[in-house]
């Protein structure tokens, strides 16, 4: 079935459908991640956006449910160049295509994504179309051509945290290490060592953004129990969970738009407990510091960022996603000071926050997909926890929410 | 960190002559070393033993040292330039083992000289096995189960207890040589002693064998301040167990999720941190196809064949960026030249998918094993670039110039099915038809996969093509099924061909030109470096729109393809010599080539770089959206050479030289009627079909005949016939192997001395720069002779009509550039044996040696200028004077290429050579030959040279048997040379031959106590012979072996000399060209 993307510029690529047949309106963004595509597909922060693959064999090791960032497809729609039809992976569950089908998404192959990716890099993130239903070149459908740009034009993300968070909270155990003989992963970032024997389990609560799973998961194999939190909750909800940490989460849309969330956050971080905000999670906190976000001209979608840590000087590999981002100059000396910048363009990667017991980074320290060179970021965090409890006044018993299994 | 201040002045050394396993690989990454130097200001002092290297050009290094590389040179060296440091990681293996030499012995501390980019220890923990091992076990990284011997008993003792198959890995030696898998104990036994005897530390690792898993690579690169990054990674299309050397090879990965992606590049990482390289470094992992388990299989602490791959594949220049590590930069300092603005702290993000395709040398050793396994084979090897996997393929077999277009191989049609699935087993190179041809026949892909291992994600796009194919041959063309087969990267003329259609349903497609810009088009990049799509966007003709200096001349330079037998490196350096000419003056060189070990496909050689095949059609697209003013042919070997017609057919002007030239060397008639108008004699030849024809040929010119192809590429299938049987078994090759639309050509063959000029002609004057002499007679192909310039024992009279007949020659082809001619000299008289009208392999040998930049005048005689407003005169350079004598050696890959004859002939064998050069023949000649790897032994008790000769060499080795015995040999001979010889009063005892009763021949070689071989008898290519086995088991145990008693009359005679290389001068080369060039400004 032929499938056109339309841009809100007049530009109209002609491709194949792949996934679901109908027509989708969002905003076209790029990711230039080699490998993932299961993950982005999976991930909340592309909410309200079309999504285009840069590399152009997409679905080559088909899709598997342990990798899902969550638990279904958030963007609008998905542009490749070629959907692998005879995945082949030892893992691999269904097609890209089945997938799509199954959540409902309107994707189109065939396209020169990279022609696409050149246009979004000159004009900037540009709103578009998807459709499986007419021909735009044909003269009779003039008309439904006229509405579609219309509604592409008048397209904006909007209320995105409310519709990616979860409705209510929601509290995981600690995973077990790997049992002895397993034959998994090897390495350093398979093996992190679990609390230390005796240590009563850290309680972090989630704030979910549109939260991914593999910060839950980094938590969790750190041996912390972790609550998530719908991005509704305010500081009397986090004071009544008792939690030892908060971590923020990723999420889609304009952070400036969560006026509510912002108050929220600023309470909670008022109370001094020891924060962590990854992405969505890092922008809200510094507009609670009194910073300034804006919309980056196309973002950093892959997992190729380099990001300099200034303290000291050293460059990792991250991956990332945004559109937004905080203003470097913005950032109240009072309250804290930018401590990542990205290597590429020197827009701000991370602020550590000296009025508060917390820092935050724009770039994804959980990879998934991506490189999990930042993933010490975690330690890092948590040892500012355990720092905090040790400082505590005893008798305050933060374990008191009953622990079940949701997921 | 910025620049360390303390370096001004580093020592570089390359990787010596090419060889199977080392090759033009690092030239590309010491040439580019050199220049990232030389722009830091850092002065430049380069050795290496190999003239035919861009990186021993004048132009590259301050001071170049073309001399042999051993430890003892290389501290004469550093005592008489005195460099703050030496930069060991990027002339492979060669340079590496050479700097640990010189820093464990000391040397480098007491002269003050630091090593950059690594420590002994580092490369010991990578490369010792033992060591390598623990430094993975502390990383808590897999290895597979392995254990270290020094014993064969140990090793057949290890591998009972962990199972066979196993596989041998003998430790410090470059490209596997001397390892294989062993599926039994007696096979244990052979290669495992093999194994032993080569390491030069008497080590090989006994590890279980893991064929099947996935081979996977990762190219990290890693600063002093602990910056990680990966650069690229690959997937082996063959699993484990064939040499990444010889398997084909994608990137990025296709069938690895994010999650073992991620896997592996963290372990690669955490290795190269645990290591503490400060450079580039390969890890090459194992991964289990149904698990995440998964093993490190090696670690290369140095810039390798696969990172020039990965560079290639990415655009990210690791050699220039690892030297840039070197010198004191961190990675976020060094920029991204790629883009101009972002920093080289980045890992690449393609948009394409690569295929790089192994190059073997078994199209011209018929009788070669072509068996693949864990020692590389392969001579060279071929990108491509597309935006799917199957297009890329199909350009890379197109780039492999084995005649195919598909992946169908012709002759395993006639094969039945029980056979197709019995050779699936088989590992050869020529298992990826097989497998295609399976597919092509429906055998289902489970079965395959079983036999091969190899990924259904490969078989299925495998599929595509096979299927493609067969749509085209059954269905009629359409203009649909025209643009399906096109994206698939099938060629008009394949399109045409397989459907028999008349004409192309439409319009033909034309190609889209997409850029390489390591970052999937997420920045502005500003790299000329483009391959070519059916997407309708072009790129490079936006470029070239939006590119300053327009109205420059634009000529486009077509590259030699991969480095094979025959033509090798010394065709880049001259398309690269001619690439760097043209942007001197005022041209915009385009450059076209496909090998990615190359100094031309640096995007940064050229103008602009389009990596795509070397073929008719895809020419013409590269034509279609460059709209160039010429192009140069004469640079790029065959390759090159065999577009010259096309062009002329589509009107593009041919700078230099005309393509009826060629022709017209190469056409027998021709050439008869071009000798007859320069009055130069011949040898008596005649042109034949049949063997009968040949037979009766043969006895009218009489024996011994040379017989070849005409249009011989290289000196391919070309023998020298002594008798009928040749003459029979020769055609019974020929007809099987060779189109005979084309004659056979015999030619009366001359015994003499063979020698070889090159020159350059404007159109009327000519400049000779050097006559070469060969030391082995006529017979011996030119590629494969030690060769001598000036010459040593011709007359002046000689002298006189060599050049003569060259001017002759230049002349009458309207040669505008370069020219070949080999002669042969009998008793004062010269006879021609062919005249190639383009660059010749000797041109870097000669343009060094001379001072005469040879490819820069015949450029600019292309250009219109005049040689007498050169500088550099006409007719003979120098008047033939020279103040050193320049010997190059030839170098043989005989230890890896079984099966094949090591005797010397007419059809080229060597794959590299060196230089040695002094202020006297016999100096250069021991420097030439220490240089090619000769161990010059004195003779210790019981010590032995067997000599075996074919009669007509029995007169002549008498003298050289007396001067062995008389040096403290004790001669061995077989039955006949043996009685011969003791009627001349020389002692020796006879040994019986191979085939005879035990003890013989063999027991004797396998005594070590044989220091030499002289075998000339009898002349055969069928590797069943005696004297070929005899031969064959010489070279696997490396003992030096002469098949020419000419090659063993000047190694006989260095062995007595009292010459020592250890007071000998030290040439800088570069020197020499300042000082030709000075003569030529003065004159000029």
């Amino acid at each position: 079935m032929q499938a056109y993307l339309i841009l809100a510029n007049g530009r109209v690529f002609t491709g194949q459908s792949v996934g679901c047949a109908g027509t989708t309106v969002g905003e076209v963004v790029f990711a230039t991640g080699m490998v993932g595509f299961q993950e982005t597909l999976t991930d909340p922060s592309y909410y309200g956006q079309i999504i285009t693959q840069t590399y152009p064999l997409i679905g080559n090791y088909g899709m598997n449910k342990a990798d899902h960032e969550s638990a279904k497809v958030w963007a609008k729609g998905y542009i490749v160049r070629q959907a692998c039809t005879t995945p082949s992976n030892f893992r691999c569950e269904k097609t890209l295509d089945a997938f799509l089908k199954e959540n409902g998404t309107v994707g189109i192959e065939g396209i020169d994504t990279r022609a696409l990716t050149r246009t979004l890099r000159e004009s900037g993130v540009m709103n578009g179309a998807i459709t499986t239903e007419f021909d735009p070149a044909d003269a009779a459908n003039a008309e439904k051509l006229a509405n579609l740009l219309r509604a592409v034009s008048a397209y904006a993300v909007t209320g995105a945290v409310a519709a990616v968070t979860c409705k209510a909270a929601h509290t995981f155990p600690p995973l077990t290490p790997p049992a002895p003989g397993w034959q998994g992963e090897y390495g350093s970032s398979g093996e992190l060592p679990p609390a230390a024997d005796g240590e009563k389990p850290l309680h972090i609560a989630l704030l979910d953004l549109g939260c991914k799973n593999n910060i839950l998961r980094c938590l969790r194999k750190r041996g912390c129990t972790v609550t998530v939190l719908p991005a509704t909750a305010t500081a009397a909800d986090l004071a009544a969970l008792g939690a030892d940490g908060l971590m923020l989460s990723n999420g889609p849309g304009d952070p400036a738009e969560n006026t509510v969330v912002i108050q929220n956050l600023r309470q909670m971080l008022d109370t001094g407990i020891p924060t962590f905000g990854i992405c969505l999670g890092h922008q809200l906190t510094a507009l609670a510091a009194g910073a300034k976000t804006a919309k980056l001209k196309y973002g950093h979608r892959g997992a190729n960022q380099p990001v300099t840590e200034l303290a000291t000087k050293r460059t990792f590999i991250t991956s990332q996603n945004h559109g937004y981002a905080v203003q470097s100059g913005t950032v109240p000396a009072a309250m804290g000071a930018v401590s990542h910048v990205n290597a590429n363009d020197n827009t701000c990667e991370g602020v550590a926050y000296t009025a508060w017991n917390c820092f935050t980074v724009q770039f994804h320290p959980e990879a998934s997909g991506g490189p999990r060179d930042t993933e010490f970021l975690f330690d890092r965090f948590l040892s500012n926890v355990r720092a905090a409890r040790a400082a505590a006044p005893a008798g305050a018993d933060p374990a008191k929410t009953p622990v079940k299994e949701v997921r | 960190m910025p620049k360390d201040p303390r370096i001004q002045k580093v020592l570089v050394i390359g990787s010596g002559p090419i060889i199977i396993g080392q090759a033009a690989e690092f030239d590309y990454s010491g040439t580019q070393a050199c220049r990232a130097l030389k722009a830091e200001g850092v002065e430049t002092v380069l050795v290496n033993s190999n003239p035919a290297t861009i990186m021993t050009d004048p132009d590259i290094a301050d001071h170049v040292y073309i001399e042999p590389l051993t430890a003892a040179v290389v501290e004469r060296i550093i005592e008489k330039e005195r460099p703050d440091a030496i930069l060991p990681n990027l002339g492979g293996q060669m340079g590496l083992n050479l700097s640990m030499e010189l820093a464990r012995n000391g040397f480098l501390d007491r002269s003050g000289v630091r090593l950059l980019a690594c420590r002994p220890d580092t490369i010991d923990r990578a490369e010792d096995r033992q060591l390598f091992k623990d430094t993975m076990e502390k990383l808590h990284q897999p290895v597979i189960p392995s254990k270290v011997v020094e014993d064969l008993e140990d090793a057949v003792a290890f591998a009972g207890e962990i199972g066979y198959p196993v596989i041998v890995r003998p430790a410090f030696t470059m490209g596997g040589t001397g390892g294989g898998i062993c599926e039994d104990e007696e096979k244990l036994r052979e290669i495992g002693t093999n194994g032993l005897r080569l390491s030069p530390i008497h080590q090989v690792l006994i590890e279980k064998c893991i064929a099947g898993w996935k081979e996977i690579e990762y190219e990290v690169m890693r600063d002093s301040k602990g910056n990680v990054i990966t650069v690229c990674n690959m997937e082996n299309l063959d699993p484990v167990g064939i040499h990444t050397g010889d398997s084909i090879v994608v990137a990025p990965s296709q069938t690895l999720s994010d999650h073992e992606y991620q896997m592996l590049r963290t372990a690669a990482l955490d290795i190269i941190t645990e290591l503490g390289i400060e450079g580039g470094c390969n890890c090459q992992f194992a991964l289990k196809p149904d698990s995440f388990e998964y093993a490190v299989i090696e670690v290369n602490p140095r810039v390798s064949r696969s990172s020039a791959l990965a560079s290639k594949a990415t655009g990210y220049p690791i050699a220039k960026v690892a030297t840039k590590i070197a010198l004191g930069y961190t990675l976020d300092e060094i920029t991204n030249e790629v883009t101009g603005e972002t920093c080289a702290c980045f890992e690449p993000a393609l948009d394409y998918v690569v295929v790089k395709y192994p190059k073997w040398p078994f199209d011209k050793f018929v009788y070669a094993d072509k068996s693949l396994g864990t020692q590389m084979m392969a001579t060279g090897e071929v990108m491509a670039i597309g935006n799917s996997f199957e297009h890329a393929m199909m350009k890379a077999v197109s780039s492999t110039e084995l005649g195919m277009d598909t992946l169908r191989l012709p002759g395993l049609a006639q094969l039945p099915d029980e056979e197709i699935v019995r050779r699936l087993a088989v590992q050869d190179s020529e298992r990826a038809f097989v497998v295609y041809e399976a597919l092509g026949r429906g055998i289902p892909h489970e079965k395959i996969y079983e036999i091969t291992k190899i990924d259904p994600w490969f078989l299925d796009k495998l599929q595509n093509l096979a299927d493609a194919e067969q749509r085209l041959r059954t269905e009629p063309l359409t203009e649909q099924s025209y643009r399906a087969a096109k994206k698939l990267g099938f060629l008009d003329k394949t399109i045409l061909r397989l459907s028999g259609a008349g004409a192309l349903p439409c319009a033909p497609a034309r190609a889209g030109f997409k850029m390489v810009d390591t970052c999937a088009a997420e920045f502005a990049a500003r790299t000329p470096y483009f391959y070519s799509t059916w997407d309708e966007e072009n790129e490079a003709a936006d470029f070239i729109a939006g590119r300053g200096g327009k109205g420059r001349k634009k000529v486009l330079v077509f590259g030699s393809g991969p480095i094979r037998i025959g033509q090798g490196i010394e065709f880049d350096y001259c398309s690269v010599h001619a690439v760097w000419t043209l942007k001197n003056h005022g041209c915009e060189a385009i450059l076209v080539n496909n090998n990615p070990e190359t100094v031309s496909t640096d995007f940064d050689t050229g103008d602009r770089l389009y990596f795509d095949p070397l073929t008719p059609e895809s020419v013409d697209h590269i034509i279609a959206t460059e709209k160039p003013d010429g192009c140069v042919v004469q640079f790029g070997g065959q390759t090159a050479i065999k577009l010259a017609r096309h062009m002329e057919e589509i009107g593009l002007p041919i700078l230099g030289t005309p393509a009826d030239a060629i022709d017209e060397a190469e056409d027998r008639e021709r050439f008869d009627a071009l000798l007859e108008r320069c009055g130069i004699p011949r040898p008596e030849g005649r042109t034949v079909y049949t063997l009968d024809e040949a037979l009766r040929a043969a006895r009218e010119v009489g024996y011994p005949v040379l017989m070849r192809p005409s249009y011989v590429l290289g000196g391919q299938n070309m023998i020298v016939a002594y008798n009928s049987a040749d003459v029979e078994e020769y055609m019974g090759v020929i007809t099987a192997h060779v189109d005979m639309s084309h004659p056979v050509l015999m030619d009366k063959y001359i015994f003499g001395t063979e020698c070889e000029v090159d020159a350059i002609c404007d159109g009327e004057d000519y400049l000779v720069p050097g006559i070469m002499e060969q030391v082995e007679r006529t017979g011996v192909h030119s590629g494969d002779s030690i060769c001598v310039y000036p010459p040593y024992d011709f007359p002046p009279s000689v002298v006189d009509t060599l050049v003569d007949y060259t001017g002759r020659f230049a002349r009458e082809l309207k040669v505008v550039g370069l020219v070949n001619v080999q002669y042969a000299v009998q008793n004062g008289k010269v006879y021609v044996i062919e005249v190639n009208p383009r660059s010749s392999r000797t041109v870097p040998y000669i343009s060094k040696v001379t001072g005469v930049p040879m490819v820069d005048l015949a450029v600019r005689c292309t250009l219109g200028e005049k040689l007498r407003d050169m500088g550099y005169g006409t007719g003979l350079w120098r008047g033939g004077q020279s103040p050193y004598t320049a010997v190059k050696v030839p170098v043989f890959s005989f230890e890896k290429l079984h099966g094949v004859d090591t005797m010397l002939g007419p059809e080229m064998k060597s794959t590299g050579e060196v230089l040695g050069i002094a202020p006297t023949f016999h100096e250069a000649m021991l420097k030439g030959l220490i240089g090619a790897g000769f161990r010059f032994k004195t003779p210790g008790p019981g010590s032995c040279v067997i000599i075996s000769v074919k009669d007509s060499d029995k007169r002549e080795v008498t003298d050289l048997a007396w001067k062995l015995h008389d040096y403290g040999y004790k001669i061995y001979a077989t039955a006949g040379t043996a009685s011969y010889l003791r009627r001349q009063m020389i002692p020796c005892s006879t040994v019986r031959q191979m085939s005879g009763e035990r003890p013989n021949v063999i027991d004797l070689l396998e005594s070590e106590l044989v220091d030499y071989i002289i075998s000339t008898s009898p002349h055969g290519r069928d590797p069943h012979r005696d004297s070929v086995r005899f031969r064959r088991k010489a070279t696997e145990l490396s003992i030096p072996l002469l098949t020419s008693l000419d090659t063993a009359r000047v190694l006989v005679d260095a062995l007595r000399s009292e010459h020592s290389i250890d007071g000998m001068e030290l040439v800088d080369v570069a020197a020499l060209h300042r000082h030709a060039a000075g003569e030529a400004r003065i004159s000029g």
